[in-house]
């Protein structure tokens, strides 16, 4: 269908486009094993892995309580996804439930109301939470981070929720119903199970928000350091290829991921075909 | 309101109420409007709080016009995230055309996960990439040289340069999903009809497949757009010591002049920037805000 040249110049400019993708991301990995005090590749000095042990060694990451009882980044990170997914999930699909049931004027506008905050910039968010809460007269920390990440992450919640409901069968709640069923129960055995897929999902993607969160957090931390504040402080103050180190574990989390998502959603699609 | 008490009952009704309105509330509307009552305070000390000093002022707002350094970031932090939006936009267009019409399902879906990773990947590693990619004695210099392009190294971190390929590289897969999603429901005949009846190329896209694309390059732009404009984290890395971003700015007025009532007013201001770009983009290609949450 295409004509020939322009197939070429299309295959070109993609091969151009997967080099621009990855070619930062190998320079970054390789950097991590270059033997040179800053991060680079060339000149190449000698392959190590010292910046691996020196990543393993770091207490500002992987400190479970120093004496003041302050936690590393890690922890710190992992503590405040996990408390996003317990708030945003039920937050955004309780909001999904209730905005799947109205019409007209109501629903438009409680819709663009949840939406919102997507298209504000995070550290707009991290400000506001930040002053309202400290006139309130909550001192900053991560339980404001928490709190002005949800903001947002509700919104992702609600959103891919509100997809899957609005392919829901009615007719089996309302036979579940019509049998003599509470509605704790229909929504426990009828509701609930339907939406698994999505919930699952929207937790897995509410915790990779939240860890991967700097603009909010930046704001709202307090004192408390993150993995996104450690590696942007690291980067600005004396910067080694530790953060080399650092960026390639978690770029190996994250390809590991993408691959086992998309196998089970391949795998899915198949057996649902 | 009586479909939701028949179909879940009272309890869970009231629930569902209550979350709503403790989060669109209680974390969005209320945090906004104390911020704004805010930024129109000005900074006491303690002891003046209360007293006749304290009344509401625009004098915060005057502070971006009376300081030339500042009013010049705001121009240029507007000035480059539109085009750092634009070249997303030249950069993820052919991408998204490619994977909506040329591809195979199954190229489109390897295709896809390629893109999905790096957009995983945390922005500040992303631009910390291109901060050794940049470097003065870094590889991209050192290529150019060994294949005699230049023969003295360039200093590409210097003014917004870096900053704008910096956000371009991170951002353009804001860009690529939208557009594709919205090139895919094109129906192929349109674009077979308009190559029969001898249209060039550049018509076809001009006249067939950007017009039918008008939702998704909104939305692609608007989220490119508030992305570049909100970034704390590119400038900070990628721009030469004197280049600023405003959100620099903001976060020197908390952090550095502890005057955070000045800096929730250029907050403010940050925010009705992003909105009217918004405003502007939707009112521009005629798209309601149903389309952008898609």
């Amino acid at each position: 269908m295409e004509s020939k040249t322009a197939r070429l110049i299309i295959n070109i400019y993609l091969g151009i486009f997967l080099v621009y993708l990855f070619a930062p991301l190998f320079v970054m990995i390789a950097a991590a094993f270059n033997d040179s005090r800053f991060p680079t590749v060339m000149p190449w000095k000698a392959f190590t892995l010292r910046w691996f042990s020196d990543l393993w060694a770091d207490d500002r990451l992987w400190g479970l309580g120093d004496e003041d009882g302050r936690l590393g980044a890690v922890a710190n990170s992992v503590l405040v996804g996990l408390a996003v997914v317990v708030i945003a999930v039920p937050v955004g699909t309780l909001a999904a439930l209730l905005l799947d049931n109205l019409r007209g004027r109501v629903r438009s506008f409680l819709y663009a109301l949840m939406v919102a905050p997507l298209l504000v910039p995070g550290i707009i968010i991290g400000i506001s939470t930040l002053i309202f809460w400290t006139r309130l007269g909550v001192s900053s920390g991560l339980h404001l981070s928490t709190v002005g990440q949800c903001s947002f992450i509700c919104s992702y919640v609600m959103l891919m929720v509100l997809a899957r409901l609005q392919r829901l069968d009615r007719s089996l709640e309302e036979a579940a119903l019509d049998l003599g069923a509470s509605h704790a129960q229909a929504l426990r055995l009828i509701v609930l199970p339907y939406l698994r897929p999505s919930l699952l999902t929207a937790a897995v993607l509410s915790f990779f928000q939240s860890f991967e969160n700097f603009n909010t957090t930046l704001f709202t931390r307090g004192g408390a350091s993150t993995v996104t504040i450690f590696i942007a402080s690291h980067i600005r103050t004396g910067v080694t290829p530790e953060i080399n180190a650092l960026g390639l574990v978690l770029i190996s989390i994250t390809v590991i991921a993408a691959v086992v998502y998309s196998v089970r959603r391949r795998t899915a699609a198949a057996t649902a075909a | 309101m009586k479909q939701l008490l028949t179909r879940y009952g009272a309890t869970l009704t009231g629930a569902m109420i209550v979350a709503t309105f403790v989060w669109l509330v209680g974390m969005v509307i209320l945090p906004y409007l104390v911020m704004v009552d805010f930024s129109f305070r000005p900074n006491l000390l303690p002891v003046d709080i209360g007293t006749d000093k304290d009344h509401y002022t625009a004098d915060n707002y005057a502070t971006l016009f009376r300081n030339q350094i500042h009013f010049l970031v705001f121009l240029r932090t507007l000035w480059g995230s539109a085009l750092a939006t634009l070249l997303c936009l030249c950069v993820a267009y052919p991408v998204a055309y490619f994977l909506a019409m040329i591809a195979t399902p199954g190229q489109a879906a390897t295709f896809l996960l390629l893109l999905v990773i790096p957009f995983w990947i945390n922005e500040i590693l992303r631009t910390f990439a291109w901060f050794i990619i940049l470097a003065y004695n870094g590889p991209l210099n050192g290529v150019l040289r060994i294949i005699g392009v230049i023969s003295s190294p360039i200093r590409w971190i210097s003014g917004s340069g870096a900053v704008i390929a910096g956000m371009v590289y991170a951002y353009t897969v804001f860009m690529v999903f939208p557009v594709y999603n919205a090139i895919l429901s094109l129906d192929r005949n349109q674009v077979e009809a308009a190559r029969d009846l001898g249209a060039p190329l550049w018509r076809i896209h001009w006249r067939v497949v950007i017009p039918h694309a008008k939702p998704g390059i909104t939305v692609g732009c608007i989220l490119v757009f508030t992305a570049a404009a909100g970034s704390y984290i590119v400038p900070s890395i990628l721009a030469a010591p004197g280049t600023r971003w405003f959100t620099e700015i903001i976060y020197q007025w908390f952090y550095e002049g502890q005057n955070w009532q000045q800096g929730s007013a250029y907050a403010f201001l940050l925010l009705i920037l992003c909105l009217a770009f918004v405003l502007a983009m939707m009112r521009i290609f005629r798209v309601g805000l149903a389309d952008i949450a898609r």
